[in-house]
């Protein structure tokens, strides 16, 4: 094939094809070249045998050594569960109210709080929950139920106006135009006394009457609203279902009652606990005060041996 | 010229080329010598910079050169360099590069012949081989020599102290990536990162194959640096040259003694190419097989010392040179090639990267302030009006020490700020953070400004508290309830 000659200056055989006067020499290849080439041919023998390798009609070689790649998911996926298992036993074994004493573990939870709040509750509160119209945001320092560690996530456990329940957050505000409690003109005249404990509108004698006696028992005489009762203050610039003039009008004449499931069947203690850790962390949480709100109607005698039990409680 | 090589011989098919082994012989001379010392100083600093020791304090680690992976920290005597500084690394590597043209076009492959890791280990390794089998002559009979049992120790020996020198310089490497000591002791309690042992089994494997038995073939075959050469190299760089037009016709004394004027210089020993590492014939011409170590001009500058001649027939001489010398006779000092143009525009190219480098590691600060404002949601009306984002503000402390830093609100008239470890009450226009040794502080801050605010730009002043404490600022953007 073509015209083979030994090059002169170098002695070496041409392999005798020629561009444009440029030859090439037919220069041997050194022999550990086709020695790595041999090992290399091995390496690939030994991998088809050892991983998961031809592809055939119904699935792949499978390999000696059953890797896969699913296989592989599964175990870094049981590992990190194993790696997170004594957190989140640590959170479970922690009264929400002492979770900040423990920074580390405050940190651990309101990372898992966030991650799980991705999964469970963006649906209605919103990617960051932020919330909507209907859905509270929960990163202000509005609460309709309280904002401190321990109510959220009993908020959490029992849900709000959930079925089922006993425990559950419950308030129910009369329609009370649609039933006839109140007529139309007065719905008006408390919407306009309403917007005035904001400062949105003048306000007037007839409408602060129709307030006093409908509404001031539960949201307080200027509508600073009771939390005990779930009923939220109507002088401040948050409002659930929009703070417009025939928004509100809307709620007075037939309120709007929004369903929260209670996840205590849905969701582990640690995971509600760390759901709770993180709303709170979103800007608006406020303190836990001591327990005096939550102590039973009957208080127990306090006796030495008693202290002692309840302090291990 | 060469038709009658023995080594290169063809099929039909093309063909494969077995390795003629290299015995290079024993010499003493300038450059040898030189060859000693770059050796010397590479491996020492090669093997030993890892164990020196360089206090910094309490919060970092004491080693003099570590390449802290885990912790993204590079440490070099008192310079600190993070992942962000990483152009310091960059500007270095791209300096070396310059630094390999500069020394190409300036004196040839010295790098090839004198600092090259693959030369630097072959010459151990060669020196090695010489320790245990003697000089050329013994090598190439025992190489010959059917397998005795004297033969085998032989051997055995050989490879034992290659095998020794390549554990050795595996188990250098992986010093630069940890605290050396403690690592040394992990290692062979067996407590060491699996990275550790695999680092050494192949850099171990890598030095005993390409030290001990590839070679020269590294630098002919496997090195592309030799191509990028050529393209480098011009009239004017050093190279070692035969002065053919001296040397030929080649003859012994005899011969030169019985036919005067007949000869050249050239007694055609063959020392030249028994001393040359790579098992080239210099009088061959210039070759890639030529790494440019000077060890033939050792080599036939004694012969030519014995045999009464002047020195030089082989020499360190530019094409250039080689032309004037062959017409006129003249031999023009080499040191004249150094200093021209391209050696001196990559000269000052190399220092002004250098230079920039010094500039920035002396202007750089310790201090940083970053804040990235929560997109979602953007804003946040509280019950009284006001409205509040969110911000992630990191602060990096560069500096082996912890240090507290005032976080000032500059701009955004009425607004406060707090973080997310203390109640919203205590919001106030600065903050005072304390930010742990040698690391970035993840804050979160929450901003809350008085009803109405419109979105507007503001600024996050750091202040390291320290007398005459270095500053950061950084232009965030408050988002008021205006719009989204």
């Amino acid at each position: 094939m073509g015209n083979k000659r030994v090059d002169e200056p170098t002695g070496v055989e041409t392999v005798g094809h020629e561009w444009d006067g440029i030859e090439e020499l037919n220069n041997p290849l050194p022999r550990w070249w086709l020695w790595t080439l041999y090992a290399t041919v091995i390496w690939s023998l030994v991998y088809v045998i050892l991983y998961p390798a031809w592809p055939l009609l119904e699935k792949g070689t499978e390999g000696v050594l059953g890797w896969t790649s699913r296989g592989q998911l599964a175990d870094e996926m049981s590992a990190e569960e194993a790696r997170r298992a004594p957190i989140l036993q640590a959170i479970a074994a922690t009264p929400i109210a002492d979770l900040p004493a423990n920074a580390e573990l405050m940190q651990e939870a309101v990372a898992g709080g966030a991650a799980a709040f991705r999964v469970h509750c963006v649906q209605c509160h919103g990617a960051n929950a932020a919330g909507s119209e209907g859905y509270p945001n929960l990163t202000d320092d509005e609460w309709i139920w309280g904002g401190d560690l321990p109510t959220i996530e009993a908020t959490i456990v029992h849900g709000i106006r959930h079925p089922g329940d006993s425990a559950t957050r419950m308030s129910l505000m009369p329609a009370f135009g649609q039933m006839g409690i109140l007529t139309p003109a007065q719905v008006s005249q408390v919407t306009d006394h309403v917007l005035s404990l904001s400062g949105q509108s003048a306000g007037n004698a007839a409408g602060a009457a129709v307030y006093a006696a409908n509404c001031a028992v539960c949201h307080g005489p200027a509508g600073g609203g009771l939390r005990q009762f779930g009923a939220p203050s109507l002088n401040d610039a948050v409002w659930l279902y929009g703070g417009s003039r025939a928004a509100v009008a809307q709620q007075v004449n037939s309120a709007r009652h929004g369903v929260m499931p209670a996840w205590e069947d849905k969701l582990d203690p640690a995971t509600i606990r760390m759901l709770a850790a993180y709303v709170h962390s979103l800007g608006g949480g406020e303190a836990f005060a001591a327990p005096v709100a939550a102590t039973p109607t009957t208080a127990p005698e306090v006796t030495p041996e008693s202290e002692g039990t309840n302090g291990q409680q | 010229m060469a038709n009658n090589d023995p080594v290169i011989h063809h099929s039909p098919l093309g063909d494969y080329q077995a390795r003629r082994t290299v015995h290079p012989r024993r010499i003493d001379g300038p450059f040898r010598r030189l060859k000693w010392l770059i050796m010397g100083v590479t491996l020492a600093i090669y093997y030993l910079t890892p164990w020196i020791r360089w206090d910094r304090g309490p919060y970092a680690p004491d080693q003099a050169v570590l390449i802290d992976l885990a912790h993204r920290r590079f440490y070099m005597f008192d310079i600190e360099i993070w992942p962000h500084e990483f152009y310091f690394v960059a500007g270095l590597l791209i300096m070396a590069g310059i630094g390999l043209f500069l020394v190409t076009s300036a004196v040839g492959r010295a790098w090839c012949g004198y600092a090259c890791p693959q030369t630097v280990w072959t010459d151990l390794f060669q020196h090695v081989d010489r320790f245990v089998d003697g000089d050329r002559n013994a090598r190439m009979k025992l190489d010959a020599a059917p397998f005795t049992w004297g033969k085998v120790v032989r051997r055995a020996i050989k490879w034992t102290i290659y095998l020794a020198i390549a554990f050795w310089t595996g188990g250098a490497w992986i010093m630069y990536f940890a605290d050396a000591p403690t690592l040394t002791r992990d290692f062979w309690a067996g407590d060491a990162a699996p990275v550790a042992y695999i680092s050494v089994a192949v850099l171990t494997a890598t030095t005993f194959t390409l030290g001990g038995f590839m070679r020269e073939q590294v630098c002919i075959y496997m090195c592309p640096w030799p191509r990028i050469q050529s393209a480098l190299m011009d009239e004017h760089s050093l190279l070692v040259t035969y002065k053919d037009w001296r040397g030929e016709k080649r003859g012994s004394l005899k011969k030169a003694e019985k036919n005067p004027g007949e000869y050249g210089d050239c007694v055609d020993c063959g020392m030249c190419t028994a001393v040359c590492p790579t098992g080239w014939d210099i009088r061959k011409g210039p070759d890639i097989s030529c790494i440019t170590c000077g060890l033939c001009i050792d080599a036939c500058d004694r012969v030519m010392g014995e045999v009464g001649r002047p020195r030089g027939l082989i020499d360190y001489v530019t094409l250039d040179d080689a032309e004037v010398e062959a017409k006129t006779g003249v031999v023009r000092p080499a040191w004249r090639n150094l200093l021209r143009p391209r050696t001196i525009a990559y000269f000052l190219i190399w220092g002004s990267i250098g230079a920039g480098l010094l500039f920035l590691l002396g202007t750089r600060t310790h201090t940083q302030i970053t804040a990235a404002p929560d997109r979602n949601p953007a804003f946040t009306v509280m019950r009284d009006g006001s409205v509040r984002n969110n911000y992630t503000v990191k602060l990096r402390n560069m500096e082996s020490r912890p240090r507290d830093m005032l976080v000032k609100l500059e701009g955004l008239p009425g607004g406060r700020m707090w973080t997310d470890a203390m109640p919203a009450e205590a919001a106030a226009r600065e903050l005072l953070l304390r930010v742990p040794a040698d690391q970035t502080q993840t804050v979160r801050v929450y901003i809350v400004a008085p009803r109405a605010t419109a979105s507007q730009p503001f600024e996050l002043e750091a202040i390291a508290t320290e007398p005459g404490g270095e500053r950061a600022e950084v232009e965030t953007q408050f988002q008021g309830a205006g719009g989204s």
